[in-house]
Parts: C-alpha cells; sequence; structure tokens
C-alpha cells in the first residue's frame, strides 16, 4: 500500500526531469554525403565510434554467410599493415576494434580513451581497417576454417538449430531466411575475389552511418566522422529488399541427442518504425517479454516448473521481422508445454491484457526508462537504430508518451490483426519423450 | 530476453543486465582520477554487521543496489551441492510480508531490473532503478534477509525449474560437461570440486527443510554487504540502510572448515565422452589467488601473465595458436585473481580440425615451457599496462560492473580497495616476477588435463533420471 503511494508521488517529481535527462542527438553529413549521429557524453574520458553498412545477411544474396566472412576479414589486413600489425596496434593503445554482422546491419567499432596522444593513432589505424581492408589469401582460408568449426558447434546446440530452421521455414526464399553464418558448401564456395567485390560494393560512404558518443564536443566529431570513413569509396546505396511474404504454417520436429526440447513458435512480425510497434511491444510486455512477471513465465515456469526460460518477443527489422515465443524443457514434457504455451497465447489474443497488467506494464517501461539510456554503451545502442533505420531524433524524448498513449482496444487490435496462431510456424528440436 | 534468476558458474558470469561494458572481470583499478573516487566512496558497518559501501556516481539518475551474501557452492557439503543457487530461486517466493512473485512485481512496477546471482563464493542479489526508489529496493531486500517461508509447493516446483535450467546450462552443452568433469577431477578436497548449481541426483533429494536450514545458517546482517552504486548521496544511502536493515538481529555465524586441497601428485587427465562434434581440451594448474597467495605480487604475475597470453588479440595464444600455427578455432588463458580459496590458471583450446587435440595440447605446453626459459618482452607488459588503464576507464560505463567488483572482493575476503590499486600492481610485475612464478606454479605435477572426445552415438553413462 505504501508503496504505490510513493509511487505515484515519484512520477509526478520525476516527469520534467526525464525529459532533461534526455540525451541530445546531434546529426550531420560528411562531406562524401554520410550520416552521422553525435551524442555529447562529456563525463568519463572515452568515446566509442561505430560504422554501420546495410550490409548484413540480408545482402548475402546466392553467397549464404559472405556479410559475416567479409565482416570477419576485415582486422586481418588493410592498406600496408597485416595482422599483427593491427591487433598490437589497437591493443598497445589500449584502445577496442570489434567487428559484428547481423540481418540488417554490418558494423565496426573503436573505443579509445580520448587522450590525444592515443586516440590520434587508433583513428587513424581505424580508418585505415574500415577502408582499406585487403583480404590476405592466407587469412580467407584461416578464417574459412573458423567458420567452419563454428558451423560445427552450432549443430551441437539445440537452439542453434532450431533457429536455424526457424528462420528458413518462415522466411522461405528471402534473404532473411539466412543462415547467416553460411552453410558448409556455402563457406567452401566463398572466393577472395568474392569477398572483395562485397566489400567494395557495400563498405562505402553512400552506404554508411556513423555513431559517435564520447567526451568530445562537436567539433571534433565533425573532424572524426570526416576521418574514419576517409578511405571509403563513395559508391551506391543497395536496393531495397523485398517484403517478405508470409509462408503457409509449417511443423517441424528434429530429432536431436539432447536431454531438452528447445520450442520456437511464431510468426512475420514488424517493420522498424511500424505504426503498431508501440501496440505491439507493450503487449508482448504482458504476453512474454516482462521477465518475471509476464503470463507467460507465470504459466510454464512459476505454475508449472516447466522450463527455466520462457519468452516471447518482437524482432523488428529493415523489413517485416519475426514474432516468436520459445522455451526448452525435458523431452517428456515438451508436448504438455507446447499446450500451455498456445493456451497462454490464444487466451492472450481472445481477451486481451487487463487494466491491471497494462497500467503495470507502462509503470515498469516508463519508469525505467533512465536505465536504458544510463551508459554510453546503452545510449550508442540506441542512437545507431535511431539513425539506421531514420526514426525522428526525439524518438527517445517522445518515447515515455507514446507508450503513455497506448490503450487496451490499441493493443488488443494490433494483436488480432498481427498475430495469428494458424499462421504460426513450429519447430521443435529435441529427443524422445521416453 | 532475460534468464532469471541465473547462476555464475564459474568465477563470474555478469548478465548483461546494463548493456554496460563488463567484458573484462578483473579488479578494479585506479587512473589519475581515482583519489578522488576513494574519497568518494563511504563505508560503514551497522551495529548488527551488516557491511554498507556506497560509491557516487552521478552521470545518470539511477542507482544499483545489491546484497552480497558470504554463500555459495564453496560452502556446501556433500548431498546438498546446489543448495546455495536453489535457495537463491526461492528467495523471489514470497515472505510472511509478500507472497511469491510479488517482489518481482513491485520491482517491475518501479521500472526496476532486478535479478540474482550463484558462485563459488557467493549468492547475490540486485535491483536497478531510477534514483529515488532505492527504498523500495532496501524495504523488500531488508524483508527477505529474514521473513523467506519457504513454502513446500512452490518449492516442488522451483527446483525442477532448476532441474531444467541445469540440463540447459550442462546437460546438454559439451563444453559446459566437460568443465564440470574437468573441476571435479582438479579439485578432491576442496568445495571447488562442486558444481555451483549442483549435482542432477543432489538437486533430486534436496527438500525444502534442507534450504530452510541453509537459509538461516547464511542469511544474516553480519555475513552480508549491501553495495550501492549510482546518483545519490552517500551518508543519505547509509542513513536508509540503518532504517530498513537496522533493526535485523545478527547471528552467531558458524567458522567454516578451510577444506585445503591437498598437495596434487602428478597430472591427472581425463576423458569426456558425449555426443557433440568438436573436441576440446581444458588444461588447469593449481594456483593460489591473492586471498591465499603468501606474496601477493605472485598473484599479480600470474594475472598478468594470463594477459600476456589471452588479452587482446595480439597477445600469444591468439598470434600464435589460431593464427601462426593455424592449429585452434579458438584459445583462452584464464586465471582467478578473486576467489576465496586457491584456483586455477587454466588453458584451453578448439582445434580446426577434429583430430587436433594432440597439436593444441603440445602447442599450449609449448607456451609455459617459453614463460618458463624466456623473459616476456617489455613490449608485452607495456601493452597489458595501456590496456587495463584503459579498462579502468571503459568499465565506469556501467554502475552495474562497480558495484560488482566491490561486492565480489569484500565477500571472498579482500578490502575492496585492493581493486583500485589493480593498474598500479599490475604495472609493478616484472618479467623475471612472471618467469618465477611460471616455474613455481605451472608445473606438471600441479596439472588436470581434460579432454573432450565426441561421440557420434547414444550418450553412454547417463545419471539424470528425467
Amino acid at each position: 500500500m505504501r508503496l504505490t503511494k510513493l509511487f505515484f508521488m515519484f512520477v509526478v517529481l520525476l516527469t520534467p526531469m526525464l525529459v532533461s535527462a534526455t540525451p541530445n542527438i546531434e546529426q550531420w553529413q560528411t562531406q562524401q554525403g554520410t550520416q552521422v549521429y553525435f551524442v555529447n557524453a562529456p563525463e568519463l574520458p572515452m568515446v566509442d565510434i561505430q560504422i554501420a553498412f546495410d550490409a548484413g545477411s540480408a545482402r548475402d544474396g546466392s553467397r549464404s554467410g559472405i556479410a559475416l566472412f567479409a565482416n570477419s576479414m576485415l582486422e586481418e589486413g588493410a592498406g600496408e599493415l597485416n595482422v599483427e600489425q593491427i591487433t598490437s596496434g589497437f591493443d598497445d593503445l589500449g584502445a577496442r576494434f570489434s567487428s559484428s554482422s547481423a540481418t540488417d546491419m554490418a558494423t565496426l567499432s573503436l573505443r579509445s580513451l580520448t587522450q590525444k596522444d592515443l586516440l590520434k593513432p587508433a583513428l587513424e589505424l581505424f580508418s585505415t581497417v574500415v577502408g582499406k581492408a585487403t583480404f590476405p589469401k592466407a587469412a580467407v582460408e584461416r578464417v574459412r576454417e573458423q567458420m567452419q568449426v563454428s558451423l560445427e558447434s552450432q549443430k551441437q546446440k539445440p537452439g542453434s538449430i532450431g533457429s536455424k530452421v526457424f528462420y528458413a521455414s518462415l522466411y522461405g526464399k528471402h534473404p532473411y531466411a539466412g543462415p547467416s553464418g553460411g552453410t558448409k558448401e556455402s563457406i567452401k564456395g566463398i572466393t577472395r575475389e568474392a569477398l572483395r567485390h562485397f566489400y567494395r560494393q557495400y563498405y562505402v560512404s553512400s552506404n554508411a552511418m556513423v555513431v559517435i558518443v564520447g567526451a568530445i564536443d562537436r567539433q571534433q566529431a565533425e573532424r572524426i566522422a570526416e576521418e574514419v570513413t576517409r578511405h571509403l569509396p563513395k559508391g551506391s546505396k543497395p536496393p531495397k529488399l523485398p517484403v517478405p511474404v508470409e509462408s503457409a504454417a509449417k511443423e517441424q520436429r528434429i530429432e536431436h541427442d539432447s536431454s531438452q526440447t528447445h520450442i520456437l513458435l511464431g510468426q512475420l512480425g514488424y517493420r522498424r518504425g511500424d505504426r503498431d510497434k508501440f501496440a505491439l511491444y507493450l503487449g508482448n510486455y504482458i504476453l512474454g517479454g516482462g521477465g518475471f512477471v509476464s503470463r507467460l513465465t507465470e504459466e510454464i515456469r512459476e505454475k508449472r516448473g516447466l522450463s527455466y526460460s520462457v519468452y516471447s518477443y518482437f524482432n523488428p527489422m529493415r523489413e517485416l521481422g519475426t514474432f516468436v515465443l520459445g522455451l526448452q524443457t525435458k523431452n517428456a514434457k515438451a508436448d504438455e508445454s507446447l499446450k500451455v504455451m498456445r493456451e497462454t497465447l490464444s487466451h492472450f489474443l481472445k481477451e486481451g491484457p487487463t487494466e491491471k497488467e497494462l497500467i503495470a506494464a507502462k509503470k515498469n517501461i516508463t519508469g525505467g526508462f533512465p536505465l536504458k539510456i544510463d551508459s554510453n554503451s546503452d545510449l550508442m545502442g540506441y542512437v545507431l537504430v535511431i539513425g539506421f533505420y531514420n526514426f525522428p531524433l526525439d524518438y527517445l524524448k517522445t518515447f515515455n508518451d507514446k507508450i503513455n498513449a497506448i490503450t487496451l482496444a490499441d493493443i488488443r487490435d494490433a494483436f488480432k490483426r498481427r498475430v495469428d496462431p494458424a499462421k504460426m510456424h513450429l519447430v521443435m528440436v529435441g529427443g524422445k519423450a521416453s | 530476453m532475460q534468464f532469471r534468476p541465473f547462476i555464475a558458474l564459474f568465477v563470474v558470469v555478469s548478465v548483461v543486465v546494463s548493456g554496460g561494458c563488463a567484458s573484462q572481470i578483473g579488479l578494479s583499478g585506479n587512473t589519475q582520477s581515482s583519489n578522488v573516487e576513494k574519497r568518494d566512496v563511504v563505508e560503514t558497518t551497522l551495529a548488527n554487521g551488516l557491511k554498507v559501501i556506497v560509491k557516487p556516481d552521478h552521470r545518470a539518475p539511477v542507482v544499483v543496489s545489491q546484497i552480497w551474501y558470504k554463500v555459495g557452492s564453496s560452502y556446501e557439503h556433500a548431498g546438498i551441492t546446489g543448495a546455495s543457487h536453489v535457495l537463491e530461486h526461492m528467495m523471489f517466493k514470497g515472505t510472511q510480508k509478500h507472497g511469491s512473485g510479488e517482489f518481482s512485481r513491485i520491482i517491475a512496477e518501479h521500472g526496476g531490473r532486478e535479478n540474482a546471482f550463484t558462485g563459488r563464493d557467493y549468492t547475490a542479489y540486485f535491483q536497478q532503478l531510477e534514483v529515488s526508489r532505492l527504498p523500495i529496493s532496501f524495504e523488500l531486500e531488508a524483508d527477505r534477509m529474514r521473513n523467506l517461508t519457504l513454502p513446500k509447493a512452490e518449492f516442488l516446483k522451483e527446483v525442477q525449474v532448476v532441474m531444467e535450467e541445469r540440463r540447459m546450462r550442462t546437460e546438454d552443452s559439451p563444453s559446459a560437461l566437460t568443465y564440470e568433469q574437468f573441476m571435479a577431477t582438479a579439485f578432491q578436497a576442496s568445495a571447488y570440486h562442486n558444481p555451483v548449481i549442483g549435482w542432477m541426483n543432489d538437486l533430486e533429494n534436496l527438500t525444502v527443510d534442507d534450504l530452510a536450514k541453509w537459509y538461516r545458517l547464511w542469511y544474516a546482517p553480519n555475513n552480508a554487504t549491501l553495495v550501492v552504486v549510482g546518483d545519490v548521496d552517500p551518508q543519505a544511502v547509509i542513513a536508509m540502510a540503518k532504517q530498513y536493515f537496522g533493526a535485523i538481529k545478527p547471528s552467531e555465524m558458524r567458522i567454516q572448515k578451510p577444506r585445503v586441497e591437498p598437495p596434487q601428485r602428478g597430472e591427472r587427465r581425463i576423458k569426456v565422452a558425449v555426443p557433440a562434434k568438436l573436441p576440446v581440451v581444458i588444461m588447469g594448474y593449481k594456483t593460489p589467488v591473492l586471498h591465499t597467495v603468501d606474496k601477493p605480487w605472485k598473484a599479480y604475475a600470474l594475472e598478468m601473465l594470463a594477459h600476456v597470453l589471452d588479452g587482446g588479440d595480439s597477445s600469444r595464444l591468439s598470434r600464435d595458436l589460431i593464427r601462426g600455427k593455424e592449429i585452434a578455432a579458438s584459445v583462452g588463458a584464464g586465471y582467478d585473481l578473486i576467489a576465496k580459496n586457491s584456483s586455477l590458471f587454466t588453458l584451453e583450446g578448439v582445434p580446426t580440425n577434429g583430430d587436433g587435440l594432440d597439436k593444441i595440447e603440445k602447442a599450449l605446453r609449448q607456451q609455459i615451457t617459453t614463460v618458463k626459459s624466456t623473459l616476456v618482452s617489455s613490449d608485452e607488459l607495456k601493452r597489458v599496462k595501456a590496456q587495463v588503464t584503459a579498462a579502468k576507464v571503459y568499465e565506469r560505463d556501467s554502475i552495474f560492473y562497480q558495484a560488482m567488483q566491490i561486492g565480489q572482493l569484500e565477500t571472498v575476503g579482500i578490502d575492496w580497495h585492493e581493486g583500485e590499486k589493480y593498474v598500479e600492481e599490475i604495472s609493478k610485475v616484472t618479467p623475471e616476477q612472471i618467469r618465477s612464478v611460471a616455474r613455481e606454479f605451472l608445473t606438471d605435477d600441479r596439472l588436470t588435463v581434460a579432454r573432450l572426445t565426441p561421440q557420434k552415438k547414444q550418450r553412454g553413462v547417463q545419471n539424470e533420471t528425467n
């Protein structure tokens, strides 16, 4: 009782504070036309720089895995430098370089102290790696071998097996079908020339964006953005991706020598920037997104002890993303768990959330807002999404208002239109029930 | 998607709850600004023995509160392994005042994130909140320090959840199974023999009475450290801690038996045969930790050696085994600087081809032979210093991580100030010292080697009963 009263008091006090605490995102273009997003974060003497390209596995084309392969090669040789010079170059400066490749996006990141004699050489090295990768022949073969080992390692994980089958089933021939790590055969067939070609086609300034968060001023940020993109050719933006088309629902049971069965159930979700996104996000918090307090956790874990982790989530992407429900349970309980999961979903779709659940969800999401942006790395993640998917710059400032505006009817309506158990693909990976 | 509550299987596996930068688990060190930090941190011990440490960090209007109990798998005896971790799960199942699940519901409604983790030497609970909500965390945490109801019906379900957790993390993960067997082989008398999550058969036979007893033994203000980091005034937080925790009576704590591992008499080797695709080799040399070592510089020299071998992409193992010889797909080295009992210096590798275990083991042993005979170069030491100095700044990006370092140190019995000296202590290590600790500790009669040899067929012996 006392707690509830406290809460309302805080909400009143909090609102103006939150607005002032929301970071100011500055935006401009480099001379070459690359979009730059910058947040000044003066507290710690460090800076994070990330370059994102529309060069994730969605751009694999007929060479499954090439996006990840190319992305993994950049540190292996650039300009006149070999891999030992590059890796010890970053390490000597206490700088951290990393690269990653997801479905829509491939990124290259640098974290460095702002101390001038450290930052300057780190930036120079980073811009060389970004724009002048050389794809040394021996390194191509070595990374190829590592990717093959990684594929083998995925084969011993029921979760990874399930997720590959699930995406393939859901997206059919669409580029989102993956797998982003390729297949044994596709990785074998990717030539050095193909990698270089991929790099020159997609790692270009017209297809890049830069995010900078750190203890530097606008002028420095402008210089850094120019510096890190300076070796990139202009190039052009890749064509728009096709729109994923719903395929007929399918059920697949894959036998695997494991004590648990992993279950994935889902369908196409929504696009980044979708008009239903706040209603779906909020509704999903109640269904299976809210950790301990979601309906799925309550039914599967708390009431029945069936699974350690049970969840649902929307994974929005440039084009239609996914909506997935998942859990893992001992083989003997797989059918029972699936049944409870389906019943929980259909009950949710039929009745929608309660007023009480909606209030609790809003309190969590809006009340926890300061936690979402309390570090440079968190901020970086948000600004990256805002920039890459062209969200309005005031996205963070208006986030809580958008959440608060959602009604029970909005959620019911959005779920009714967007979620349909009859269209869902089911993948189960595990052993026999015996 | 968060797994909650989760468990730290080994030294510490921190969850990425805040998305903060916690890539390097080590001690906290110091930079030019550390004197300011030191002055700002306020610590006190309440009359009932609860230690409170508050570190202000005003970057964002948020706070993290962690309570660390001195109990974990290394406190457990045969037959009840996993009890600390199951109890951690049960801490969310209600008190006389708040029913099962209420804790999480209240924290969630206040926009908070919360979870808990169990390690070998500690069990910790945390909440991350907008800063004005800190009293809510204190109220709930103080309540469940003493007033847990441990309903039997909830226990019977929750222990099933933990068995599912064990299946997911260990039974169905060939490398985790190998690791578990490796630890059980390396340690015989030491409590590090047992996995944090417990043996399956012990979980099957655990009772709610076992937990009630465990709870009474260890959950007391004089066996806990409260760490708060965030946009707070330390004095106000201490006053608040007194208000909520001050009235809790202390317990008489039992004295832990030391259970010191006897000297190892020669190299131990095991083979783990499970269905898998990839072979793995894990090697571990028995080493003291900072808490048990006769001279602290030895522990820092071992820590430095771990960095030289496996700190960044330019380090020796990546350079020589992944590149160079091209025999490893992945490779690693690690040293447990911060633990309650003596532990291990480990090396591990996954070969690039199926029959490459011999080659990898030989190459890893060669690395150790080299550091015993040839001094590490000053360039390498300079590089590690640059890395740890920068890492000290980077880790301040996460208040969660800052709290974690303080809590972990205090809970294994090391004053948190020691953490502030990390960079300094690491920087003092000389090439001769590295050679000396390598010669003293990285010897064959301290070594345990485990090899995972993948089986195509069904599992042979499986003790698990579903």
